[in-house]
């Protein structure tokens, strides 16, 4: 049984080189990992390594520098299908990342599918990147596009999706993890009842990837998009997997080279899918480095650090707690991601994380691009604490010290 | 314990107008209004001016929410500009401008009285138009924009 294995954190700590450091004056504690994680070593060596012996551009050339990167681009690809459960690694697109990937889906499946009179269906708290692309294309196509609500506690308004939820919806996306709130919505379940009525589901990995296991066939959905720099992967990387039956129906987005069959003066053919959506050379690093990152995590063991995660968000909510004039935004149970939003009465986002920053704990503060969801909950914006698996206890006891610091400071 | 930049930034004068801001609260019309706002940060202030008839700015109040920096600079502008014709006014500004974004001497220091403790913000580029955000909506107030 993989919860009886004890975990040594410290050590897998020590494997991320940049957290062993001081940021003015006092050791780091970053805090900021919804935004962008770290990185372990094997990461950084596997892109140091292959800049250093196997660069070269992938899949037309046959020398042996550009087979080796393709075998590791490719490879990179396998791994990515087998860590969210994909049934062929042909349904792993690679994309710059999570809004690309969303980006993708609105201006191929959706310019092909949607007509006026049909309903795109998102949720109140979703990031503007689940936001933007569904707005741009429902003013293409005349689609509507609507919200399910937010209620007081983070989660969604189950009687709300009952009413929104219709056979008009052709199109329902909504975020595995809020980044906002924490709130972990029930993916599974609200798949299934849209799937039932005929929708097509995009799920929003951006914060559930590499924190807790993913089964995209488990789940449903029919378009999964996450990036990898948030997942101890490069930045620039990201994957959109679509079901097979989805993406050979299709239309190429970006033209040009790697994508095509043959190519006349007029007219084009269009390879298959994933490479069908992949003009260009690809960000072969990123996509190495992803791999690497993907074999790190499962090294680790995804439920491990999902527990691990768990743990962290009960006692950062815990602690917390205890800051006079503090509200946490989203649910207040144990069942929520690995962050912590939350607004202070005695001091404004920006104050708080330049206080912060000046005892060395890295936090983020503003609308976190939810802006609709901020306005919700009546708030110009909050600070966010979010954590992964190689934070410790020590460091949300640490955090809680500068809170109470910043209370006595700025009052 | 506290940086020194920081302690810079945060003097115990901008934190008592951030907590206390004078002169907030709207001016019935007629006057001159203009709304300011950090999209980034979602910083927002409201200006109101009233002009005497020969021009000078014979109230000015200002509604907001937002950072202690970007609060206390309003309150402090707002202390500072009552009385000043609209050039006064002007030149207190791209004074105060110069000072937090270390762009050279003001041209009349003495002129600036407290508001040459938000210099402090020099330090802290990302939080230059915090400081800057009620004074923008002045000026944009005064050119009834």
């Amino acid at each position: 049984m993989p919860g009886s294995k004890i975990m040594d954190w410290h050590r897998i700590r020590s494997d991320f080189p940049i957290l062993d450091q001081q940021v003015n004056g006092h050791p780091l504690v970053y805090l900021d990992n919804a935004a962008s994680s770290q990185k372990p070593r094997a990461v950084i060596e596997t892109l140091s390594l292959y800049y250093e012996r196997d660069n070269s551009n992938v899949h037309r050339a046959l020398h042996e520098l550009s087979n080796r990167a393709t075998e590791a681009f490719e490879a990179a690809r396998k791994k990515a299908a087998h860590f969210i459960g994909a049934a062929s690694e042909d349904e792993i697109i690679f994309t710059r990342g999570t809004t690309e990937g969303i980006n993708l889906v609105a201006n191929t499946w959706g310019t092909q599918n949607l007509r006026a009179g049909d309903v795109i269906l998102i949720t109140g708290m979703e990031h503007h990147s689940n936001i933007i692309p569904w707005q741009m294309l429902a003013q293409r196509t005349g689609a509507t596009l609507k919200y399910i609500p937010v209620l007081d506690d983070g989660t969604l308004d189950g009687e709300a999706i009952e009413t929104l939820l219709t056979e008009q919806v052709k199109l329902f996306a909504f975020v595995h993890i809020s980044n906002s709130l924490g709130t972990i919505n029930p993916a599974k379940e609200l798949i299934a009842k849209a799937k039932a009525l005929g929708a097509v589901t995009v799920l929003d990995g951006a914060q559930s990837a590499g924190h807790m296991p993913i089964n995209v066939q488990d789940l449903g959905c029919d378009f999964f998009v996450f990036s990898g720099h948030k997942m101890c992967g490069p930045t620039g990387i990201g994957v959109l997997y679509g079901r097979m039956a989805l993406l050979e129906t299709m239309p190429p987005w970006h033209g040009g080279g790697e994508m095509i069959l043959t190519v006349t003066m007029e007219s084009s053919s269009y390879k298959a899918p994933p490479h069908r959506f992949e003009a260009g050379t690809p960000n072969i690093a990123g996509v190495i480095g992803l791999g690497a990152a993907i074999d790190y995590l499962q090294a680790i063991g995804l439920e491990n650090i999902q527990r691990h995660d768990h743990n962290l968000a009960n006692y950062a909510v815990q602690r917390m707690g205890e800051v006079p004039g503090i509200r946490i935004l989203g649910p207040q149970s144990g069942h929520r991601g690995a962050l912590a939003a939350f607004h202070l009465d005695f001091a404004h986002p920006h104050d708080l994380v330049e206080f912060a920053n000046s005892h060395g704990v890295a936090m983020r503060g503003g609308h976190h691009c939810t802006q609709p969801l901020m306005k919700r909950f009546k708030v110009p914006g909050t600070t966010r604490a979010s954590f992964y698996f190689y934070n410790t206890l020590e460091e949300i006891n640490r955090l809680v010290e500068v809170l109470l610091l910043a209370r006595k400071f700025f009052t | 314990m506290l940086s020194d930049d920081l302690r810079d930034l945060y003097q115990q004068v901008i934190l008592d107008h951030s907590r206390n801001p004078r002169n907030s609260g709207e001016l019935p019309p007629p006057c001159l209004h203009a709304h300011g706002d950090n999209p980034s940060c979602g910083d927002e202030i409201d200006v109101w001016v009233r002009l005497s008839d020969q021009g000078a700015i014979e109230d000015l109040k200002f509604t907001g929410q937002g950072c202690a920096i970007s609060q206390a600079s309003a309150s402090m502008m707002t202390q500072k500009i009552k009385g000043k014709s609209k050039d006064e006014a002007a030149a207190v500004r791209e004074d105060f401008r110069r000072v937090v974004m270390g762009d050279g001497a003001p041209a009349n220091e003495d002129a600036l009285g407290e508001l040459i403790l938000l210099e402090g913000v020099q330090k802290f580029p990302q939080r230059v138009k915090c400081a800057m955000l009620a004074w923008r909506a002045l000026e944009q107030a005064l050119e009834g924009k």
